[in-house]
């Protein structure tokens, strides 16, 4: 009887496309929605990921995510360093410029000031140029996107110069950098170079890098920081969740994300419900002659839920793949760079999906269910 | 001592009562039914609209249970079968004929016919395979692969009734068979269920209010209020026309 209930749900072609369109539309818009949800926050502490090469951040007590840091004192990497368990800390500027570029232009970017000995903090790929040549005067690095954003259209070309708080800059490298989330172009640059590039102020270091002795536990070692210190400590772990947790308690994202995610599944519940309950209400006589002829309800049951099946499969494979075209075809756009189908994303729609078809089924089914095989006499 | 040889009644009802209840209000469907039905015979019930032939019938295939009484067919006692094995029963010794035929729009007319077949468990090729025998028999050859909407109402109705034999059942149950049908294909469709009941030597009851079809029953029963108003044997059915088969 399953291939009958096959040639049933197949046999009515307008019904089955709707279905099948109403899970692959529920499906599209909810994977690809949370996809980029996921990918926005991740932007927003893309910054904290990108650095690899330090497991903990420290920071002054009251910062509540990573654009926000106040200058830190000379005096507080010393006594970082001093707490037992530390194996190093070096010095770390983060902040937001504004660039004028040699046509006159202004671009905002945000700057990075690494520790001149040791670079810790830099980026962990280039494309054009090596990281050490940041030892150059007035040397920086950009990111591949931010290169495309200040000089659109133009080949990678070093040796460009421009002006940072009215300080000549030089272009010496462009590397790879996860998008940030306001897009800004990403900067790197030495933190005594730092000094020239922002206007006056008394405390450039905001952040301090530090990586705990081999057998350490970093939590724990963070803890001895905050005591030692009365800065906080957090590792990179925390620091990325703190300023996700930031964005998504003081912004209109996840109630904007989350609203069309849950469009996307009621509409997709809605479509594929009623499509699915009429479809069974215009077979219901079929079913009842069924029912009469001797096919049990469980086996009734079976042939709603394989068609349910059916669609919901083809539904989400169809779903799933455009999802998938949709980041495939963007993933050059550099704006829309680094956004991709998260594969968490797909299993939570799919589990949805399952939602949205079992219900439908169920719902439809109790009609086939109570229906008096009887019914088939009356005319 | 002489021994008679007395049929088995392939249907047997003993004081039958249905009662639907809706609210506070009762309907008395049927009132005391007392009947039987042998192997072979091709009864019709007959009556006005609401007199409680459909209810018989569903009562007699299995469909419905009495509010009282006893409904044996084939020997079993529907009353005293539990859900399942009435739905097994079903299967197994009962065939339906529709007025509206109830066949599957996205079937075949052999797809169709090997329903029962494919209820009962038989693997789908050779199911197929049996039924496109069976439509030839009732000479639906060239149309065995044609779907219900690319066939004659006469058509239709003749798939249904190779559908409702294919398995063999003990007692074809037909309701209004003719109703939906014009009179050439209705007399061709009797002629057809007449037939094929005489050569399986099974019970065919057929629900009807078509003055025209009473001519191929054996036995009419009249029906009013719920109860048998008449009980009466005919000549039997016409001879088949030629090009029937």
């Amino acid at each position: 009887m399953r291939w009958v209930a096959v040639r049933m749900l197949v046999g009515d072609t307008a019904k089955y496309l709707g279905l099948v369109f109403g899970i692959s539309f529920a499906t599209l818009l909810m994977a690809q929605q949370i996809s980029i949800f996921v990918g926005i926050m991740a932007r927003t502490a893309s910054q904290v990921s990108d650095i690899r090469d330090a497991s903990l951040w420290v920071m002054d007590s009251k910062t509540r995510f990573i654009d926000e840091a106040p200058g830190l004192a000379d005096n507080d990497l010393h006594r970082v360093r001093g707490v037992p368990g530390v194996e190093w800390a070096v010095q770390l500027y983060k902040g937001q410029v504004t660039a004028r570029l040699a046509d006159g232009e202004y671009r905002a970017l945000i700057l990075f000031g690494l520790d001149d000995g040791t670079l810790v903090g830099g980026p962990q790929e280039m494309i054009v140029g090596e990281l050490s040549d940041l030892r150059q005067p007035d040397a920086v690095i950009v990111d591949k996107a931010g290169y495309e954003y200040m000089w659109p259209g133009a080949p990678y070309e070093i040796g460009r110069e421009f002006e940072l708080n009215d300080r000549r800059a030089r272009l010496v490298g462009i590397c790879k950098a996860s998008a940030p989330f306001t897009t800004l172009p990403v900067m790197y640059t030495r933190i005594s170079t730092v000094r020239g590039f922002v206007p006056q102020q008394r405390q450039v270091m905001n952040y301090i890098l530090a990586e705990p002795l081999e057998g350490e536990d970093p939590e724990e070692v963070c803890r001895r920081i905050d005591e030692a210190t009365g800065l906080m400590a957090l590792t990179q772990r925390q620091f990325f969740w703190k300023t996700i947790r930031y964005f998504l308690s003081t912004t209109g994202i996840p109630v904007n994300f989350g609203i069309t995610i849950a469009l996307g599944f009621i509409v997709g519940a809605a479509i594929t419900g009623q499509t699915f309950y009429l479809f069974t209400l215009e077979n219901l006589k079929q079913f009842g002659a069924l029912k009469a002829m001797g096919v049990t309800n469980l086996r009734i049951l079976g042939m709603v839920l394989l068609q349910a099946m059916i669609v919901g499969a083809l539904g989400y494979g169809i779903g799933i793949g455009l999802t998938a075209a949709f980041f495939e075809s963007t993933k050059n756009i550099t704006h829309l760079a680094g956004l991709y189908l998260n594969p968490y994303a797909a299993l939570g729609v799919g589990v949805a999906v399952l939602m949205i078809i079992s219900l439908s089924a169920l719902t439809a089914s109790i009609k086939v269910l109570v229906l008096e095989p009887a019914v088939v006499f009356r005319g | 001592m002489v021994a008679t040889n007395i049929p088995v009644p392939a249907v047997r009802c003993q004081r039958v009562t249905k009662e639907f209840a809706s609210g506070d209000t009762k309907t008395q469907a049927l009132r005391g039914i007392d009947m039987e039905i042998l192997p072979g015979e091709v009864t019709l019930l007959a009556g006005p609209s609401g007199c409680g032939k459909t209810t018989l019938i569903s009562v007699i295939a299995g469909l419905l249970k009495p509010t009282q009484g006893v409904v044996e067919v084939m020997g079993r006692k529907l009353n005293e079968l539990p859900g399942g094995s009435l739905v097994r029963f079903r299967a197994q010794h009962v065939g339906f004929v529709f007025q509206q035929y109830n066949l599957l729009p996205a079937l075949t007319a052999a797809e169709n016919t090997a329903v029962p077949l494919l209820i009962a468990g038989r693997p789908r090729r050779a199911a197929i395979a049996e039924a496109r025998q069976q439509l030839v028999k009732l000479g639906l050859e060239g149309r065995t692969e044609f779907r219900p909407n690319q066939l004659s109402g006469g058509q239709q109705q003749r798939v249904a009734i190779a559908r409702a034999l294919i398995h063999h059942p003990s007692i074809l149950v037909c309701d209004e068979p003719t109703a939906a049908l014009d009179a050439h294909s209705g007399q061709q469709v009797m002629q057809l269920l007449t037939r094929v009941a005489a050569e399986a030597d099974r019970a065919v009851i057929i629900v009807t209010h078509d003055h025209r079809v009473f001519q191929f029953g054996q036995r009419i029963i009249h029906l009013a209020d719920g109860q048998i108003e008449r009980d009466e044997r005919t000549p039997g059915p016409p001879p088949s026309g030629p090009g029937m088969a």
